[in-house]
């Protein structure tokens, strides 16, 4: 391997990262460190958390101990740390990662997205590329080379208007397998096999909606169905969508924020969901984080995010694949 | 008949779908994050030759295509078909004049081909990127006459027209790019 071939990038790396923990400082916020090797490494369906001896696994993010840190009183915490998930290679994708995750009590998730944008600002700068980016042809539409524009403000679109525009349906975000299952026939997608409602929304989504986001300019997408909430809350006004966004850029899914879900009872109701969910499909099923469920109670009202550090640095350095911004590659260990 | 999941996507894999066979030809990784992972792939219609995109889901499964290519030798043209010899075991293979298209025009007696059988049927030649071919009939040319651009047509044996630059004679013989069908360059002189 030609280790001198990546210098650029980790210089990159470098500049980026001493750049947006400066801004974090700036904004008043304190850097933690919370542990890799816990027993509940969280319940998400389609993640594989890496088993690391004595019932512990790696986490897949730090989530958990950061909003215990928040529940005790921190109110603003950022963490840039390694984080682990099985069976995930590509060209976007590494089993072994860096995650930049940050919590705000008492924000709002439009504040939220206002970091995402200063922050790829403050990257862009670092690498004295500003406002324009370059997306290399692999990540560009049709294979071809573009540029993207990073200046706020990032388009913002929610899920039900992303899906009427992209896939021409209508989704409400309550409808049962059955009825997604006629959509995605409308939008003209192939399903093969798939029963789960999550896994016919994304190939709806996948088909037809992801592939037109972040182009020219960032876009944010809120409001996502209820079934994918995950550790999000509902939106008072509108019980069927979660508060949460992703943030997609120049081909890159960059990052995802949650207004964080703060009620125990419905918290513990969908990890056990979720734990079924897992066993139907075959998976390991983690044990219930109860010291996290003990300590949202405490929890005041907070959003969080969590973007892929590497996929920062790909996004302002054009890079092509994950692997050209690390020192090595999970097969080059 | 073997089925293959996502796992085993590489370039050249070869699969049925909607009762046609396909053949890999780009693939990626794709995972939500908060969803399952999928494979976006592009897919060959070997008979059409049509591209298509598909996201596959971890875990679907795809069936074999009972497609392989032989090496063989174009003999002679009956009818309404040619005559192939696969060149490892001898035996022969007519191939019907409409699977083999306008290509038959590009083809040579005596040419290697590579032949697409599907559930055993023979359904497509593939010729070499490049012939050689003598010009049978073309305008006379101007010696000097290197002007780009301009052309002129020009038969060659194998039934084909060619637009050749205006120096080529009857006789030359010229390059020819099969997959285009255009002249390349001159390589012999009548």
């Amino acid at each position: 391997m030609n280790l001198a071939s990546k210098k650029a990038a980790l210089e990159a790396r470098v500049a980026i990262r001493r750049a947006v923990r400066s801004w974090f400082e700036g904004q008043g916020f304190l850097e933690v460190e919370t542990p890799a090797r816990v027993p509940s490494p969280g319940q998400e369906v389609h993640l594989e958390a890496i088993p690391a001896g004595e019932a512990r696994y790696l986490i897949t993010s730090p989530e958990y101990h950061m909003k215990r840190l928040v529940a005790a009183g921190l109110p603003r915490i950022v963490q840039i740390c390694r984080c682990w998930r099985g069976g995930e290679r590509g060209s976007h994708h590494e089993p072994e990662f860096t995650m930049m995750e940050w919590y705000r009590a008492g924000a709002s998730l439009a504040e939220i997205a206002c970091d995402c944008e200063a922050l790829v600002e403050v990257a862009a700068r670092a690498v004295g590329h500003w406002p324009a980016l370059d997306v290399p042809a692999s990540r560009g539409r049709e294979g071809r080379p573009e540029k993207l524009g990073v200046q706020a403000p990032f388009e913002r679109l929610t899920v039900r208007e992303a899906l009427s525009r992209f896939a021409g349906i209508g989704l409400c975000g309550d409808e049962s397998v059955d009825e997604l299952r006629s959509l995605a026939a409308r939008a003209g997608c192939n399903l093969g096999t798939a029963v789960h409602w999550d896994d016919i929304f994304f190939q709806i989504f996948l088909d037809h909606v992801e592939p037109h986001l972040g182009r020219y300019r960032p876009t944010l997408v809120f409001d996502w169905p209820l079934p994918l909430a995950a550790l999000a809350r509902r939106k008072p006004d509108d019980p069927v969508t979660v508060e949460r966004f992703e943030l997609y850029a120049g081909g890159l899914e960059l990052a995802n924020a949650f207004g964080e879900l703060c009620d125990p009872v419905e918290q513990r109701a969908r990890f056990v969901e979720e734990a079924e969910q897992r066993r139907q499909r075959g998976r390991v099923v983690y044990p219930i984080d109860e010291k996290l469920l003990a300590a949202l109670g405490d929890m005041p009202p907070t959003c969080g995010v969590a973007m892929g550090f590497d996929r920062l640095v790909m996004l302002v350095t054009g890079a092509e694949s994950i692997r050209d911004v690390m020192a090595f590659a999970a097969d080059e260990v | 008949m073997s089925t293959y999941d996502t796992s085993d996507i590489r370039k050249g894999l070869k699969v049925m779908m909607d009762g046609s066979p396909y053949t890999v030809v780009e693939f990626q990784f794709i995972k939500p994050g908060k969803g399952a992972a999928f494979t976006r792939t592009k897919f060959k219609n070997l008979l059409s030759g049509a591209v298509i995109e598909r996201n596959v889901r971890s875990g679907e499964k795809m069936e074999s295509a009972n497609v392989e290519t032989k090496t063989m030798q174009y003999l002679y043209k009956e009818a309404d078909s040619f005559v192939f010899m696969d060149t490892s075991t001898y035996d022969q293979v007519q191939i019907p004049s409409e699977t083999i298209g306008e290509d038959a025009l590009l083809m040579p007696e005596q040419i290697v081909v590579e032949v697409l059988f599907f559930n055993e049927r023979a359904v497509g030649v593939t010729l070499p990127n490049f012939i050689e071919q003598k010009i049978l009939a073309t305008e006379p040319g101007f010696r000097g006459d290197t002007a780009t651009g301009v052309t002129k047509p020009a038969k060659i044996s194998t039934g084909a027209t060619i637009a050749v630059p205006l120096f080529i004679n009857a006789g030359d013989t010229i390059k020819i790019d099969t997959r285009s069908g255009e002249y390349l360059e001159r390589v012999g002189r009548a």
